[in-house]
């Protein structure tokens, strides 16, 4: 669990235990992700897929451990994290355009006092561009749909030009359409040299959309190339018994073969 | 329920006080003379109650802004009520209505009790509302208790203490407009600075922090002018009610508007209005308690907004939606007409109401009236007793009868709805199909040209084409 490469590791987790209530969420998790890497972190509901992100970010207290980006503490390196939160976190009812909300994505490198200006708009519109959604630039958040929704906040990821990405279930409640136009988006990133920590929920697609898989319940089960980890002795052991998704793991690695 | 008997409570022995205040002064002018008084602004008290008045409404409607769309409305509510055993501490200090003193008592007693709201959530399993009515209610009964005590009190002037419960604006000196100027100034300096920031963290706290923005000190930032603005409005419009003046002009802006800017920036314009016709009212009914004339003022507006608002307006919806069934009726009369023509194969030109009633199972006096809908829409024209399509309608027509169709015979083939199944939903479907949708819907079906009952689908050319025909063939 060293960075002794050249290269240090995009994220490392030492020892990170986090609790909501005195229940722990996540005991003793180590990670070292390399960069470039397009990552799926999989896991049963409760298995603190989202909580591991939203500690790495600093969105959480921890109880033990340490979280280095870059080999830095997170907060001299938060301009090179970008993060795509769970739809359901904000109100989207709230009074601004698809454009108001790309900027925010511009605002951690603004800083305080100064204000977006015409270069972070043009930046603005090359990422709504980039997600298919520059046409409702000034459109009414609240008028688009789930998967517009999701559009725009990959576009404010993007907007904030990260080299390290933490999404939430970017994949949740989309059309299909949407969703093969994010994958496309986070492949192109990941041939930029961008590292990207997705938390996914549906597993036949899993093993086609990531280079690399952590396998989450409460620590880490497995966490290598998807083709080593794909497999059903370790999804069981990630699953548990539960017997659904059990059989969907089956039918999901006999689809392999 | 208690609370409202107490706040009645309050304002009857409010109104009693107010009424021996009025008799001492009474004024031999009648109420023009008193409109007139208050418009020229010449009386200096006339000047403090109207500047005061706008004051308010610019602070409390700007942050009220934020309260609105942060959903903290309980928690402006509470901090306005917790103000008042700050404001009669603030008095007992040296027994006299010193601004500062007042000032920061009250900002003290608001912050203390959110604060207190915050522990009761963390450390206990009661949830935020259970802890905002905790503290509202017992930090206004404290300070109930210590603003009847100091109106016994044999020494020191104690008069105005009582005009914080329900505001007066002719209570408003030289000493309360310039720290309502100072806190104005500092708010709307404070929003225009940290506008960005404001935003991003009011609508996604979250992001703000992974961001690294300093998030807690803006939240606390926001709190802190919050209570500020609830002190600087307590003079005029009291603890009792100034939360309204926070929710009420910010609610009616956001009804209005879609961009945070433009909803502050009404709901300040509301807020002053609010607030100058509340002074105006009390001073014409010679000091009448303003807050309650200033929240009358700001419903009146939320009504307004609530009504007549062009987009989410009550009227404006009953208008589209009575709009849309309008123009459905025209449009299934245009494809009853389509019908006909096609029944004889589109031999000979117009269609007689007998016809189209035939067709609709109706009485000639309904069919009578739909062509004349049509005929004021210019879709046809009407002779006695006849139904011309005029091109656009016979376009319109087309149209309406392709998208029925399409889509039938989009649901038998590709979700296998039985054929029997399919013709209600189309109903509604077809008025609603867009251009590039049934071009879509063309390409999956392969063009088809048969509907599932046998009918011909009419394609893009047919359409433009019998818009041009018909046109030829139109009786002049």
């Amino acid at each position: 669990m060293s960075a002794t490469s050249p290269d240090p590791a995009a994220l490392e987790i030492h020892d990170l235990t986090v609790s909501y209530h005195r229940k722990p969420v996540l005991w003793g998790v180590d990670l070292a992700v390399p960069r470039g890497r397009l990552i799926g972190i999989v896991g049963p509901n409760g298995a603190g897929k989202s909580t591991l992100i939203k500690a790495c970010m600093g969105l959480l207290p921890l109880n033990s451990g340490w979280v280095k980006v870059f080999d830095r503490p997170l907060p001299e390196v938060v301009t090179r994290v970008g993060y795509v939160p769970q739809r359901e976190s904000v109100d989207w009812d709230f009074p601004v355009n698809v454009m108001d909300v790309v900027l925010m994505g511009r605002y951690g490198r603004l800083g305080l006092l100064r204000r977006p200006g015409a270069k972070d708009r043009e930046a603005a519109r090359a990422c709504l561009d980039k997600v298919g959604m520059l046409p409702f630039a000034n459109r009414q958040i609240a008028n688009l749909s789930g998967g517009q929704q999701q559009r725009v906040f990959l576009a404010r990821a993007l907007a904030q030009e990260a080299d390290l990405y933490f999404m939430d279930e970017p994949f949740a409640g989309v059309d299909a359409a949407t969703e093969s136009a994010i994958i496309a988006v986070l492949r192109e990133l990941r041939d930029m040299g961008k590292t990207l920590l997705v938390v996914h929920h549906d597993l036949p697609t899993a093993r086609s959309y990531f280079d690399m898989l952590l396998l989450l319940n409460m620590n880490v089960v497995a966490f290598g190339p998807t083709a080593e980890v794909f497999t059903s002795e370790l999804l069981q052991k990630t699953y548990g018994g539960r017997l659904t998704i059990l059989s969907e793991v089956a039918q999901a690695v006999g689809a392999q073969e | 329920m208690t609370k409202i008997a107490a706040i009645t409570f309050l304002f009857l022995a409010g109104a009693a006080g107010l009424h021996a205040a009025r008799v001492s002064d009474v004024s031999s002018t009648d109420w023009t003379g008193q409109a007139a008084r208050f418009l020229s602004l010449r009386d200096p008290a006339v000047r403090y109650a109207a500047g005061g008045a706008v004051l308010m409404g610019v602070c409390c409607g700007v942050l009220g802004g934020f309260v609105v769309v942060r959903k903290m409305a309980l928690m402006g509510d509470t901090l306005s009520h917790a103000v008042l055993p700050g404001v009669a501490l603030g008095f007992l200090w040296n027994l006299s209505k010193d601004p500062v003193a007042v000032f920061i008592g009250a900002t003290a007693a608001g912050l203390l009790g959110t604060s207190l709201v915050r522990a009761i959530t963390h450390t206990t399993r009661l949830k935020e509302d259970a802890a905002l009515g905790l503290v509202l209610a017992s930090f206004f009964a404290l300070g109930a208790c210590l603003v009847t005590m100091i109106q016994r009190l044999p020494t020191g002037n104690k008069s105005g203490v009582d005009k914080f419960l329900f505001g007066q604006a002719a209570a408003i000196t030289a000493g309360d407009i310039g720290l309502m100027l100072a806190v104005t100034a500092l708010v709307l300096g404070l929003v225009f600075l940290f506008y960005k920031e404001l935003l991003v963290v009011s609508f996604d706290g979250g992001f703000a922090r992974a961001s690294g923005l300093p998030v807690v000190w803006l939240d606390r930032g926001l709190m802190l002018l919050l209570a500020f603005s609830v002190v600087i409005a307590l003079q005029a419009v009291g603890a009792v009610l100034v939360s309204a003046m926070l929710i009420t002009p910010a609610a009616a802006a956001y009804l209005l508007t879609d961009r945070l800017h433009r909803l502050l920036a009404l709901a300040a314009a509301f807020g002053v209005a609010a607030g100058v016709v509340g002074a105006f009212f009390s001073f014409l009914g010679h000091n009448l308690p303003t807050g309650p004339l200033m929240v009358i003022g700001a419903s009146t507006v939320f009504t307004g907004a609530f009504l007549l608002g062009p987009r989410h307006g009550v009227i404006a919806r009953w208008w589209r939606r009575r709009d849309r069934a309008a123009r459905t009726r025209r449009e299934n009369t245009l494809k009853s007409l389509y019908r006909v023509c096609e029944e004889r194969e589109f031999a000979g030109e117009g269609v007689s109401l007998t016809e189209l009633a035939r067709l609709r199972r109706e009485t000639i006096e309904d069919a009578q009236r739909l062509g004349d809908e049509l005929a004021r829409h210019g879709l046809a024209t009407r002779t006695d007793g006849m139904i011309y399509f005029t091109p656009s309608g016979r376009q319109r027509a087309a149209e309406i009868v392709r998208n029925h169709r399409l889509w039938e015979l989009y649901l038998t083939n590709s979700a296998n709805i039985a054929a029997d199944h399919v013709h209600e939903d189309a109903e509604k479907i077809e008025h609603v199909l867009g251009e590039e949708v049934v071009r879509e819907l063309e390409r999956r079906l392969n063009y088809a040209e048969r509907d599932p009952h046998g009918r011909h689908i009419p394609s893009v050319a047919d359409i433009h084409r019998s818009a041009g025909l018909s046109g030829e063939a139109r009786p002049r």
